[in-house]
């Protein structure tokens, strides 16, 4: 009955394929691959399913937050953006109420009357207009982009890098740097643990957002977000500009207290404008702050560094006579028109990407590919942690087993109802955690899975930590259909049909062994964690 | 050992993933993203050494054009600083149509020359610019002796 299902599956296949190929190609680039990743919060459970393809952005592995459909990206604490945001409102709004704003008014005596437009300019409200507007621009755009995260090794390059280093060197503990030479400067990258990648150069990885930056600057929780490649402009913009309105309001404030002391004295003129007073502390002390801030990112922009090499003295003389910035042009017009106008790369991690099953050259659904599935699934739940976590559901779900026979499991779909690979398919890849990988084990998994030729059907679609597995791929070898039955993935299919009775007889005590192998499993590995 | 597939349908629908093979990035000339055009040991018999460095070097080139800063990326930066950034909604960015064309490229180059031999090459940007992964595949017919070279790859790294 497996071999009709097969066939069907076949045809259908074959009957698709060439728009079937363009659409997972496009799908692949438009949308990017699936980063390992893993929702936080398993949403799944026994029963319920989410037939909705879900976005990337939604297991992002780092600890940002999204809003807007994965549209702005920020930082788990956003408490002081919302003061940056409150300061600079409610600053200008005093400004532009009390002090500046419309023309069309004109009186000594009334407090809430727009002065400075009436008696000096109109010029004043508009130019403060424009900046303010190009202010919050600029700190939306810096807050609300994506600083130029490096999205987290795939299992597959993190067990590659692995094995070159392991190959490396005889030594324990293994290298985890590699020396480079840029421009005649030797440049060590490190190895990121949690990304399981090796740092570019001028990377580093945000301890706050959990995630590895290019050309990290710094984290600024006045903005709520990572300062790197690609929001570097738009921060130092937005204190540029920002220094620029408030000595702006300073300056205007300062004159309308005085223009108004001139008529009426001076604390009866502080009396009848209250929001000056407040506009004045205020402005004094971001004055200090931000400007100086702003003068201090423009020699960080003309030498080319980031805040994170001059604080570290990377390319300071004093650590060496040798020791230049080797990323410097040399020329402080070249390094300023870089760093502000310079190409902007795109997003590397493509948060409102759909997420697939997998890339399309192991998509494929036909008999033979249970192997390439297989390793497919293994690569993308490659995860050291959530092995842990898989073992111990094992021998959980050993112990519930007769609980779970009650739900029917159908893996195989109708045949009519294939469609587009990806779908309703919602795949999750496990989080990278930060904990040192117990990659050995992993590697085993995969090769043995590699080596089983157990037909399974794509309907594998791992929800978050849920099982997905191995060893459940693996026993099924015995079941007459091939067809693998975990019952642990039951809740993850698809499909809204009702099971088919007579599989789902056959597959209980197929899918009994595969849990008793699974506990077996579950605790062998927890036992060697 | 090496075996013909036509085309890539053919090679997605029988063939089974033998391992994947990564070209690191090359650091040497900045931040600048450029692959290593050092040849894989893992693909000697597999494809021609001066094939995989053509494309390597096509797709360098292709990455330093849409980093290279320029007059037409100062035009750009200028513009879209003086428009305060909103006409990246309207328009694409350079890095964007040269990303494109990469896409582009790269799929002619899978269909071209990489498929008939069994290999297939993954956008860089989908694996986030870290490295130019190739996927090697083996017929399934011949497929035994492949799971004991990953195998063998898996037991050592452990």
């Amino acid at each position: 009955m497996s071999q009709m299902h097969h066939a069907a599956l076949d045809q259908q296949q074959q009957q698709q394929q060439p728009g079937q190929y363009n659409q997972i190609c496009t799908r692949t680039s438009s949308c990017g691959s699936p980063a390992p990743a893993e929702g936080s919060e398993p949403s799944s459970c026994p029963g319920h399913r989410s037939r909705t393809p879900r976005r990337k952005w939604q297991v992002f592995p780092g600890r940002n937050r999204f809003y807007c459909n994965g549209r702005i990206m920020m930082a788990r604490q956003t408490g002081v953006f919302y003061l940056t945001l409150v300061l600079i409102l409610l600053t200008s709004g005093l400004f532009f109420t009390f002090d500046g704003f419309t023309a069309n008014k004109r009186s000594d005596t009334e407090t809430s009357c727009p002065f400075l437009a009436s008696n000096l300019t109109p010029a004043i409200p508009a130019v403060g207009g424009i900046l303010f507007v190009f202010v919050m621009g600029m700190l939306f755009r810096a807050s609300f982009s994506d600083p130029g995260v490096l999205p987290r090794a795939t299992p597959d390059e993190a067990a590659d890098l692995e094995r070159q280093i392991d190959s490396a060197g005889c030594s324990r503990p293994p290298p985890r740097t590699r020396e480079v030479l840029i421009n005649g400067q030797t440049v060590k990258l490190k190895y990121c643990f949690t990304c399981k990648i090796f740092r570019p150069p001028r990377a580093s990885h945000c301890s706050l957002c959990d995630n590895c930056v290019e050309r990290f600057d710094h984290h600024c929780p006045w903005v709520g977000n990572c300062v790197g490649r690609r929001n570097y402009r738009f921060f130092y913009l937005f204190i540029l500009s920002l220094s620029f309105l408030t000595i702006f309001i300073f300056a205007f404030v300062i004159t309308h207290v005085i223009l108004r002391s001139n008529r009426t004295g001076f604390l009866s003129a502080l009396k009848d404008s209250p929001a000056s007073v407040l506009e004045v502390v205020v402005c004094f002390f971001s004055v200090w702050s931000i400007v100086g801030l702003s003068g201090f990112h423009t020699y960080l922009i003309s030498s080319n560094q980031t805040t994170n090499e001059d604080i570290k003295g990377s390319w300071s003389t004093k650590r060496g006579k040798d020791n230049y910035n080797p990323y410097s042009y040399g020329n402080i017009l070249t390094n300023c028109c870089a760093a502000l106008c310079g190409p902007l790369p795109p997003s590397l991690i493509d948060r409102r990407g759909l997420i697939q099953c997998d890339t399309p050259h192991t998509v494929s659904q036909s008999n033979g590919t249970s192997s390439s599935y297989a390793s497919t699934q293994l690569r993308s739940h490659m995860c050291d942690q959530d092995q842990c976590i898989q073992s111990t559901k094992f021998v959980l779900q050993a112990a519930a087993t007769p609980l779970l026979h009650s739900d029917p499991v159908v893996l195989a779909p109708l045949p009519g109802k294939t469609a587009t690979l990806g779908g309703p398919c919602a795949y999750l890849a496990p989080t990278q955690p930060s904990l040192p990988s117990c990659g050995g084990d992993v590697l085993t998994l995969r090769d043995a899975a590699v080596d089983s030729h157990c037909h399974h059907h794509l309907h594998h679609h791992h929800h978050h930590h849920h099982h997905h597995f191995v060893s459940p791929e693996e026993t099924p070898c015995t079941t007459p259909q091939g067809a693998l039955a975990c019952p642990a993935h039951l809740h993850l299919h698809p499909q809204p049909h009702p099971p088919v009775p007579s599989p789902a007889a056959l597959y209980d005590p197929a899918s009994q062994d595969a849990l008793h192998e699974d506990s077996v499993r579950g605790l062998v590995k927890l036992s060697s964690v | 050992m090496a075996t013909e597939f036509h085309n890539l349908q053919e090679l997605r629908h029988s063939a089974s993933l033998v391992t994947k093979v990564f070209i690191q990035r090359d650091y040497s000339e900045g931040t600048v993203c450029r692959f290593q055009t050092k040849f894989p040991s893992e693909l000697d018999n597999r494809i021609e050494r001066t094939l995989l460095e053509e494309t390597v070097k096509t797709l360098n080139s292709y990455y330093a054009e849409a980093e290279k800063i320029g007059g037409q990326s100062y035009l750009e930066g200028c513009l879209a600083c003086a428009t305060a950034y909103i006409i990246f909604l309207c328009m694409e960015t350079r890095y964007e149509k040269v990303l494109r064309k990469i896409s582009g490229y790269i799929q002619e180059q899978n269909e071209k020359i990489y498929a008939p031999r069994g290999l297939l090459i993954t956008d860089p940007i989908e694996r986030g610019m870290r490295v130019l992964e190739i996927s090697l595949f083996e017929d399934r017919g011949s497929g035994g002796s492949s799971p004991s070279s990953s195998m063998s790859s898996g037991s050592s790294a452990r």
